[in-house]
């Protein structure tokens, strides 16, 4: 059973902002609730009051901004959303081909993208694909607003720098190229991910070479990395090459996360299954770009 | 002033199984909780509690939520439909034939949550391959069936439902 709590239903970003400045520790957003309302379940926590964004016209949109290349998405967009948007399956598969893999279908047709990264759990896939993405992370508040890149906004375990009064209002993605080649591995023991690794390929004019890669690990560390180590091998390298050196960089890339023994499973284990997806990934990843030349 | 001492109420209005409800609900009141408790539809199992059993599913404006986690004001102006709005009173949905066809369930605590979350995927997907029966049914647990008999049980009333004629 939940113990009580006072509901509040701003119809703005601002309203929300000065309810959770005026009511400080005693308050808390409330998204999708697919975390928090266990997290009062389980009395982890409790709040006196509860301010429900959802009543907020204008952040659960998708859409395509800055010269049609840049996809914008609401914060109170669910998984499910993300999953099935025409925009987001032909324009950023990667998005929707992680997202399909998230939880449940209950939870992904509750639980929001915002949600998901505010709550900063580190057993969580978006901030991985994000951070490789190079998303950005729009803060709004009664005082004005601030965009940060996804390495700024997570601190620590279950932290980011959100002020109290903060909301976060959307999140910018810029444009996936077509020749661009993806892959995002997850391995999910229980309920959520025990490794998750998103690999991100850009090719040279010529497409035969990578120009720059990028390699996020999640659930490794306290927020999601990058192994920018195993990174700097990629640039320059021959596509025909990658399955050659794909598992010699997954090794390198296991070095930058600093996995725990808990009960998603051994560090040990947690490293070697970083190593395997980045060599999976990368190898996926180029035959992607292969097939995009064609 | 401790808000906990504050009785806040909530008119909900919703559709429930069809038919328009109307009551009051303090925020932190589940929809679990109103169904089975205030409305008395004792069909939708509580198990979890947690988002992971799937055992409360039910469908609001026809996609599968966890009822013992959704708040019940968030129904709002919704429709919500349960097992018990499956049927029409005389004749059992395609779902339930198949489920008792096929050996769906044995204990039975499990399959309200299964034939609701089965009826969202028919309804998006309504000739679900076994992969994709496995994808979208993987929240929803069994103990007792080793689900290849649910899986059977969704295969066949896709097909009954494909048949014309014998919707229900
Ligand atoms: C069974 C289960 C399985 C799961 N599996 C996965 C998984 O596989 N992968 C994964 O990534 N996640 C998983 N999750 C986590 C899932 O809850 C999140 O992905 C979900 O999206 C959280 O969003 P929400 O809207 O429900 O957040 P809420 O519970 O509403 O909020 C979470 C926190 O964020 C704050 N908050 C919410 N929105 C905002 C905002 N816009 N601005 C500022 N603060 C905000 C709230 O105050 C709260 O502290 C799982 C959860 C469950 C219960
Ligand atoms: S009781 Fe709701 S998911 Fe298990
Ligand atoms: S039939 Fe017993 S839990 Fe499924």
């Amino acid at each position: 059973m939940l113990s009580p709590f006072f509901l509040e239903e701003p119809t703005t970003v601002a309203e929300a902002s000065s309810l959770l400045a005026r009511h400080g520790e005693s308050a808390k957003i409330l998204a999708g609730g697919t975390e928090l309302l266990l997290v009062l379940k389980e009395r982890l926590a409790t709040f006196e009051r509860l301010v429900h964004i959802k009543g907020i016209p204008g952040l659960a949109g998708i859409s395509l901004e800055n010269g049609k290349s840049e996809l914008r998405i609401g914060a109170l967009c669910t998984h499910r959303a993300l999953e099935k948007d025409p925009l987001i399956r032909s324009r950023f598969p990667l998005i929707a081909e992680a997202e399909r893999q998230i939880a449940n279908v209950r939870v992904r047709a509750s639980g929001t993208l915002g949600g998901n990264l505010c709550f900063a759990e580190p057993h969580a896939d978006p901030g991985t694909f994000l951070l490789a993405l190079g998303a950005r992370l729009v803060l709004q508040s009664a005082r004005g607003s601030r965009t940060l890149g996804v390495s700024d906004f997570f601190v620590d375990y279950f932290e980011t720098v959100l002020e109290p009064d903060e909301i976060m209002t959307e999140i910018r993605v810029p444009p996936l190229s077509e020749s661009a080649g993806w892959s995002y591995h997850r391995y999910a023991l229980l309920e959520r991910p025990s490794v998750a690794v998103c690999v991100l390929l850009e090719p040279d004019p010529g497409g035969r070479h990578i120009r720059s890669g990028a390699i996020s690990l999640g659930c490794v560390a306290p927020t999601p990395v990058r192994a920018t180590e195993a990174e700097k091998k990629l640039v320059g390298m021959a596509l025909s090459e990658v399955g050659r050196h794909a598992l010699e960089i997954g090794r390198e890339a296991a070095k930058a996360g600093e996995p725990l023994d808990d009960l998603y499973g051994s560090a040990d284990y947690k490293r070697e299954l970083v190593a395997v997806f980045v060599k999976r990934g990368l190898v996926q990843a180029a035959a992607r770009m292969e097939g995009a030349k064609r | 002033m401790s808000l906990t001492r504050v009785a806040q109420s909530l008119p909900l209005e919703f559709r429930l199984n069809g038919r328009h409800v109307a009551l009051e609900v303090k925020p932190h009141e589940t929809l679990l909780e109103v169904l089975r408790e205030r409305v008395g539809l004792t069909g939708t199992k509580l198990s979890c509690d947690m988002q992971v059993c799937g055992a409360c599913t039910v469908l609001l404006d026809g996609l599968p939520v966890s009822s013992c986690t959704s708040l019940a004001f968030e129904a709002r102006g919704k429709e919500v439909l349960t097992i018990e709005g499956l049927s029409d009173g005389r004749k059992l949905h395609p779902l339930q034939e198949a489920f008792i066809r096929c050996g769906g369930f044995q204990c039975g605590f499990c399959t309200a949550g299964m034939i609701m979350a089965a009826k969202a995927l028919l309804d998006e997907q309504p000739n679900p391959t076994v992969e994709e029966i496995k994808h979208f049914m993987k929240g929803n647990i069994c103990r007792c069936t080793g689900y290849q008999m649910i899986i059977e049980s969704i295969q066949e009333a896709s097909r009954l439902l494909g048949q014309p004629g014998k919707e229900a």
